[in-house]
């Protein structure tokens, strides 16, 4: 894979390495005593084992293959595979996390294993490590196919994709150290945060770069939506995460808002991550993919520019929304309230935009798990969608606010939409990327679509259930004007919902890990096929077909 | 490279573009869209009308319903108070045994202190109000401070080792660890009291015990072992243990002494719903001891 990489670019990987092992040297020697300085270790042991990767290869002969004609697609298939690695950990964590609830021994009695610092690790684990690469790898891809160009170089890429990895391991390594601002899914300090700011900027630069270099005349939608996902993130990362460190030798610092100011910044990001993170990169996803393995064409082009001119203006105003009947000024909460409502058209019109586009592909859909993951990924869009407009409403989110019917909601998005839409992409992208005929087993997409489709839905209905009987019970009073119930005895009502959506989870795990064997085996089982038309060039013929060297 | 072309199931045309196999219909957008898009604009631009909303430089537009949240709470507090304000001053006034006395205030009390002992005493206390491992079972029929009324009321006043001023002071000894008792007394002691609930001991060992327990432990607990209330110093001879009756643990307490901790609600529950959770208190206890 190194092998690639001409002479002058793994020099230029050796020194982004070696610095990193420096920084990493350097912050395990200030922080010492500190999380900062076993991030140090961390940081280096990370450089220092891509340093003697890169630099075992560097005298190996320049890459012949003309590179101009074909794609680079080294980054996306290590992304891919790390996807599949971080889905394991972090659902597997998700169910652990579920079962403490249900169970509350299951935390050990050691520190690191309770509930405050694992759900993190689950939340930031499933959202970024595996939503995150998966955003990235197929981004790499798309950039390069609907622009019929080449990424500019090999090393940013490799930098883009590594360096979000490194910022995944000191984040949820930091979590279990307690480490966190307490932002929620913004709880990194401020050097990973840094970090981040830096990769970002260079996955800014390098999508322009690759755009830039287009040999389409026009961009395609899917590429609005992985930039918007690109630019809006950075944004809001750096806006949110304004912090003073307590010290430069130690992992604490003191966020730059205060009161309510500060909880609006924070669901500004956070309502904006949902937007931004886990809708607008993955409608990105859906654009090509959905299409692709249809083999239709999208349903209507004025209809995305609806679809994503709404979403992109609306979504933003929206983050009031967390905060109704709180500290927040009436007028900002009406605001939130008034404008996800309007969102709601537009997001149903992304929805309808991809169902409609399988108006003549549906018997694939009924044949194809793969198509089926992304219908059914298109209609959790929309549901979620719908139930997140409804719950921004003030008097109906009086009663989910604070209760499960919440966790409920974002697991509808996360696991029925995020989740699904990727692992459907993984599956259509993975015989592409490795020059294959087909995945190893058709029947193990089947069994994890079953698996998913039934996990999710058995955790959405118990989070309903337990969210709407928990703000029910909260509101209950008795003939004398007081509280019928205690907090504990609505405790004790959600407890088999709990069980419930452990089980749910459960099942979204085992679905994820067939996944990952299924990707495995055909990457390691099945025999090679030569590509259709997958270079850039604008030629019909196959001549020249140079496929990657493996 | 713009070759617009026709789609033989739609009907519609491309746009013209194609990226990768990629193509996309010029198909127009549904009226339904552009319907719902209206409405929810319409309704949007209905509530900035009636609700605060937009931001000016120094204040905000109020809206023609005059709402604003925090008179909102305000109302409904006032409301609240004024559902319960009848009844919850009369258990503020009237004595105990007064209030046992009106069967419409005991249903009130019924009514509330479920909840009441739910949120603020569960935590320790158990739901069941059981106990557990250092904390004391309320459904017993022992008392550490006594379980008439005004010592229940009081001990809720003020709690037990708290940060109040007059608050419940109760310790008992660390007589290991301070060295008043060596190891092998302390074993001895520890049959002798648990030979007051009722275990069998060799008779040596109970005499030697005996005499420990009277120079070290009777000024407290009372010579029978029986405690006492004035002091919070728990009856030994009846079987329940706050930190358990075993050898281990037994030997644990006199080794490391005991100290237990009880939050004063002066500042935290009105006099009503403490008034409220003595009654409770109360039934729940007679009600296990029947």
């Amino acid at each position: 894979m190194m092998s690639n990489l001409t002479g002058a670019e793994r020099g230029t990987a050796m020194i982004i390495t070696g610095a990193g092992v420096l920084v990493g040297l350097a912050m395990a020697a200030v922080g010492h005593g500190d999380p900062m300085g076993t991030h140090g270790w961390i940081v280096l042991a990370f450089s220092a084992l891509l340093f003697f990767f890169v630099g075992d290869k560097v005298y190996d002969p320049e890459p012949a293959e003309d590179r101009a004609a074909s794609y680079y697609d080294d980054p996306t298939k290590v992304g891919i595979v790390i996807a599949l690695a971080w889905a394991v950990v972090g659902m597997g964590m998700g169910v652990w996390v579920a079962s403490q609830l249900a169970w509350p021994d299951l935390r050990f009695d050691a520190a690191w294993s309770s509930f405050g610092r694992i759900r993190p690790v689950h939340t930031s684990g499933v959202i970024f490590g595996f939503g995150g690469n998966a955003l990235i790898a197929t981004s790499f891809h798309i950039m390069q196919r609907t622009s019929r160009a080449r990424m500019p170089d090999q090393v940013t890429p490799w930098f883009v994709l590594l360096g979000f990895n490194l910022f995944c391991i000191v984040a949820a390594s930091g979590y279990l150290m307690g480490v966190t601002q307490s932002k929620e899914y913004a709880e990194p300090e401020w050097y990973a945060d840094l970090w981040l700011v830096v990769v970002w900027v260079a996955y800014f630069v390098l999508y322009i770069r690759t755009l830039a270099r287009r040999n389409e005349p026009h961009i395609y939608v899917a590429n609005w939506y992985y930039l918007a996902f690109i630019l809006v993130v950075a944004v809001l990362h750096i806006v949110n995460n304004l912090a003073v460190p307590a010290s430069l030798t130690g992992a604490k610092s003191y966020s730059a808002f205060a009161g309510v100011q500060d909880a609006m910044t924070q669901w500004w990001y956070g309502h904006n991550a949902v937007a931004f993170f886990l809708t607008s990169g993955f409608l990105g996803m859906l654009y090509y993919f959905l299409p692709k393995r249809a083999k239709r064409p999208i349903y209507s082009y004025r209809l995305s520019i609806l679809s994503f001119w709404g979403i992109v203006f609306f979504y933003i105003w929206a983050g009031s929304h967390h905060l109704h009947y709180t500290a927040l000024p009436h007028w900002v909460q009406t605001l939130g309230m008034t404008f996800s409502v309007m969102l709601l058209v537009p997001s149903w019109a992304s929805a309808g935009n991809a169902l409609m586009t399988l108006n003549g592909a549906w018997h694939k859909v009924r044949d194809d798990a793969t198509l089926r993951f992304m219908m059914v990924a298109a209609v959790f869009y929309g549901l979620s969608t719908f139930e997140g407009s409804f719950m921004a409403i003030r008097p109906v989110n009086g009663l989910s606010h604070y209760t499960d019917w919440t966790v409920g909601h974002v697991h509808a998005g996360a696991m029925g939409w995020v989740a699904l839409i990727s692992f459907g992409s993984i599956y259509a992208l993975a015989p592409v990327l490795w020059r294959r005929e087909t995945m190893y087993s058709w029947k193990a997409v089947e069994w994890h679509f079953w698996l998913a489709l039934a996990g999710t839905v058995i955790y959405v209905f118990a989070m309903w259930n337990s969210g709407i009987t928990q703000g029910l019970m909260w509101r209950t009073y008795t003939e004398s004007g007081t509280l019928a119930y205690s907090f504990t005895d609505t405790l004790v009502a959600m407890h088999p919902y709990y069980i419930a959506r452990a089980f749910g989870g459960l099942l979204f795990l085992i679905g994820a890990c067939i996944g990952a064997w299924n990707v495995a085996m055909t990457i390691r089982r099945m025999p090679s096929e030569t590509p259709e038309l997958d270079y850039p060039t604008s030629s019909e013929s196959r001549e020249p077909a140079v496929p990657a060297a493996e | 490279m713009s070759v617009k072309e026709r789609d033989p199931l739609t009907g519609h045309q491309t746009t013209g573009h194609e990226w990768n196999g990629i193509t996309e219909l010029n198909t127009r957008v549904p009226r339904a869209v552009w319907f719902f898009v209206i409405v929810t604009h319409v309704w949007a631009l209905v509530v900035w009308f009636l609700m605060p909303t937009w931001p000016l430089i120094t204040t905000y537009t109020k809206g023609l319903l005059g709402t604003d949240q925090r008179e909102e709470v305000e109302e409904d507090i006032a409301v609240a108070n004024a559902v319960r304000s009848d009844w919850a001053s009369r258990i503020a006034e009237l004595a105990v045994e007064g209030i046992r006395a009106d069967p419409a205030l005991m249903a009130r009390v019924n009514d509330t202190a479920h909840a009441l002992f739910g949120d603020n005493c569960a935590g320790c206390h158990g739901s069941d109000a059981a106990g557990g491992p250092g904390f004391p079972s309320l459904i017993d029929d022992a008392w550490l401070w006594g379980g008439e009324a005004d010592t229940i009321m009081e001990t809720l006043r003020v709690g037990i080792n708290a940060t109040h001023p007059d608050t419940r002071y109760a310790q008992m000894l660390a007589f290991g660890e301070q060295g008043i008792l060596p190891r092998e007394d302390i074993r001895i002691v520890v049959d002798y009291v648990q030979s007051l609930s009722g275990t069998e001991a060799p008779a040596d060992r109970l005499a030697a015990g005996a005499e420990i327990f009277v120079n070290n432990c009777a000024s407290c607990h009372g010579e029978n072992g029986t405690g006492m209330t004035d002091l919070g110093a728990p009856n030994l001879t009846d079987d329940f243990w706050i930190y358990g009756g075993d050898d281990e643990a037994m030997f644990e307490t006199i080794w490391g002494g005991r100290q237990g901790w009880m939050p004063a609600w002066e500042d935290r529950l009105t006099v009503a719903d403490r008034k409220i959770l003595t009654i409770y208190l109360q039934d729940i206890a007679r009600e296990t001891a029947q």
